[in-house]
């Protein structure tokens, strides 16, 4: 490996990495925060639950996660299945 | 006013590259895509149709409307950055391949009626394949092959709704079609097959990620989007298309979750994407359908740019699986950015382009009341933001160091996903000249607090599952592996069916030879225990003398019949 490959980039340092979470963690804070202050527009009614895309989002995500595992189980074969 | 199609000038142009070489060959592959689009702006208006009687069938290889020119401008843009992309490519027949394919997009587009449609989509199946077979490996042949068979199987279909449609109608314009009669549903199954609609999809994801590294930038821009034009044209406001699309958004997402092949990964989301427009179509009404091609046009330019990010690192690192790659933002930083550009549009974060196009079609459902459905579409925007927008920037570039140092992009490519990016970013801060190009006159602005506070909780909230199912370990590792889809249907079971049935038949058939040769085999035994056997002529010949014999007389009657 050549000089340049043995630069610290900028994930490479840990505090970096928990600096970035820790402002991401904010910013999910705040947005959480502005849902009571400023008015939604409701077109559903399930809208109104507060913050309904929030928890939606979260939620969407992590049940398309579990279910995607699961179905490696079913789906999943080897690199070449197809080629033998 | 002119009488020229536009698509002659990319057959022209297709046909010089073929000609010329170095310099010249680009300048002449550059300038198509300017000279094509000026040509458009210049000379041809709303309004005008061009037909030529070949054979006593009229056909209209040209007719413009709001509609068609937009998707024009579209493809001279989308064929404009790839061929930025592909500059560097020294193989002539991608060259007129990604020429002739834009240059059909475009005849297709322009098609007035189903004949002329049917040749352009004929000749979008056939430049195409090429693209996937310049790969030059045996999967990307096979895979070509499935590919063109599926393609030109959408040909027949066409041809067929068609002529039924002409036998009903007496009419073969290319409008409004609907699905009261048979020919409307064989048309949309031609449609629905390009547009990779759920069961006929496996061609896209099976042949995209087999191409060339600059092929599937072409392949991503132009089939599925002739589809969504040709749906929007003739099948504007039938229901079961919101059924289908928001079927497409939605199934996709988990394949591309646990895909390895990140090209794969975007050849899933590229569905995903055509369910938001298949939906648009579906809806049918004027803010669904700007929607619907609003994203098509977005899709094209973000889309692409993430296929050429790919593209630059399968390029640089030889390799595109995301189990094998990872901290590459440290020698390709540029390549890095524009990947998250493109995530961040297709993610349909607001200031970029997925964001102003996406959020009609979400309007126009919750405007329509489809209350689940519009759910259902929101688990799928956030699927995408997963897969797409966290998922592909994160496995290549960021992740476990992979210790792999790739050199940057080269510039061409640099430049083609520079310009794409500054677009993701322009349409989504200033979306108003999208807007004004749409074919249906609506009042629609994006941002609105409601609005973009909305979106940013759900894309944060997504990310936010991201983090701590990762830092949980539950988030499912990138492994080396096929994942079973449609396919599996004709690459394994059909021919696992074929293979046994063929086995059958041969067993069979030695069965029946052995039953039936045993008494001739005891026959000739008891002849050659005979007296005679030992005469010259009942001596056995090999077959090949007696062959040899009667192709001799042959000859010779063949001669007495010529010379008498």
């Amino acid at each position: 490996m050549s000089v340049q490959d043995q630069k610290e980039h900028f994930f490479d340092k840990p505090e970096n990495v928990k600096r970035v979470l820790r402002g991401f963690y904010v910013i999910c804070f705040i947005l959480v925060i502005a849902d009571f202050i400023v008015h939604r527009h409701i077109g559903f009614s399930w809208e109104k639950i507060p913050a309904f895309y929030a928890i939606y989002g979260f939620i969407a995500c992590v049940v398309l996660v579990v279910l995607a595992k699961e179905m490696r189980k079913v789906v999943m074969r080897k690199e070449d299945y197809y080629d033998e | 006013m002119s009488e020229l199609p536009p698509f002659i000038i990319y057959f022209i142009a297709a046909l010089l590259v073929v000609a010329t070489q170095g310099i010249v060959r680009k300048i002449i592959m550059l300038a198509t895509p300017i000279v094509t689009a000026v040509y458009l702006w210049q000379n041809i208006d709303v309004g005008i149709i061009v037909t030529h009687s070949i054979l006593n069938l009229d056909l209209t290889v040209l007719r413009t409307d709001k509609l068609s020119l937009l998707f024009a401008y579209l493809f001279c843009l989308a064929s404009f950055i790839a061929t930025i992309f592909a500059l560097h490519v020294n193989d002539t027949k991608q060259h007129v391949a990604g020429l002739m394919y834009a240059g059909s997009a475009l005849g297709a587009v322009f098609a007035g009626d189903l004949i002329t449609l049917f040749i352009f989509w004929e000749l979008l199946a056939i430049s195409s394949v090429f693209l996937i077979w310049a790969r030059g490996t045996e999967r990307a042949l096979n895979a070509g092959m499935r590919y063109l068979i599926f393609q030109v199987m959408s040909g027949v279909f066409l041809l067929a709704g068609s002529l039924v449609h002409y036998h009903n109608t007496g009419s073969l314009a290319f409008e409004h079609i609907g699905l009261e009669t048979t020919a409307g549903w064989l048309i949309l199954i031609a449609f629905g097959i390009k547009a990779a609609f759920p069961f006929l999809h496996s061609w896209l994801t099976d042949g995209y990620p087999e191409a060339t590294v600059t092929g599937t930038v072409f392949l991503s821009a132009f089939t599925t989007k002739v589809a969504v034009y040709a749906l929007a044209r003739s099948f504007a406001g039938e229901e079961i298309l919101v059924y289908i699309g928001v079927t497409m958004a939605c199934f996709p997402i988990f394949f591309a979750v646990i895909e390895n092949d990140l090209r794969k990964v975007l050849a899933y989301s590229l569905i995903n994407q055509v369910g938001f427009m298949v939906t648009g179509v579906g809806i049918g009404t004027a803010l669904a359908l700007n929607g619907a091609v609003a994203h098509a046009f977005s899709d094209v330019i973000f889309k692409g740019l993430l296929f050429m990010t790919m593209g630059a690192v399968l390029y640089r690192a030889g390799n595109i699986n995301g189990s094998d790659l990872g901290g590459l933002y440290k020698s390709m930083p540029k390549t890095t950015a524009f990947c998250i550009i493109g995530a961040l549009s297709i993610s349909a974060f607001p200031l970029f382009s997925g964001f102003v196009s996406k959020s009609m079609v979400m309007s126009a459902l919750m405007v329509e009341d489809y209350g689940y459905l519009w759910l259902l579409m929101l688990f799928a925007s956030a699927g995408v933001f997963h897969h797409a927008g966290i998922k592909i920037p994160y496995f290549a570039f960021f992740a476990h160091d992979s210790g792999l140092r790739p050199k940057e992009a080269p510039t061409n490519m640099l430049i083609a996903m520079g310009i794409a990016a500054a677009l993701c970013i322009f349409i989504g801060v200033q979306p108003q000249y999208l807007y004004a190009m749409l074919p249906w006159e609506v009042d629609y602005w994006p941002y609105d607090a409601t609005h973009v506070l909305a979106q940013l909780q759900l894309l944060f909230f997504s990310a936010f599952a991201f983090v701590w199912l990762n830092q949980r370990g539950m988030y499912p590792p990138e492994l080396r592996s096929t994942n079973l889809d449609v396919e599996w249907f004709y690459r394994k079971l059909v021919p696992a069916g074929v293979r046994r049935v063929v086995i059958l038949l041969g067993n069979a058939k030695e069965a029946a030879v052995s039953t039936a040769m045993a008494p001739m085999h005891s026959i000739r035994h008891s002849f050659s225990q005979s007296s005679i056997a030992k005469y010259h002529l009942a001596e056995s010949w090999p077959t090949g003398s007696m062959v040899f014999w009667i192709s001799l007389i042959l000859a010779g009657y063949l001669l007495l019949d010529t010379f008498a």
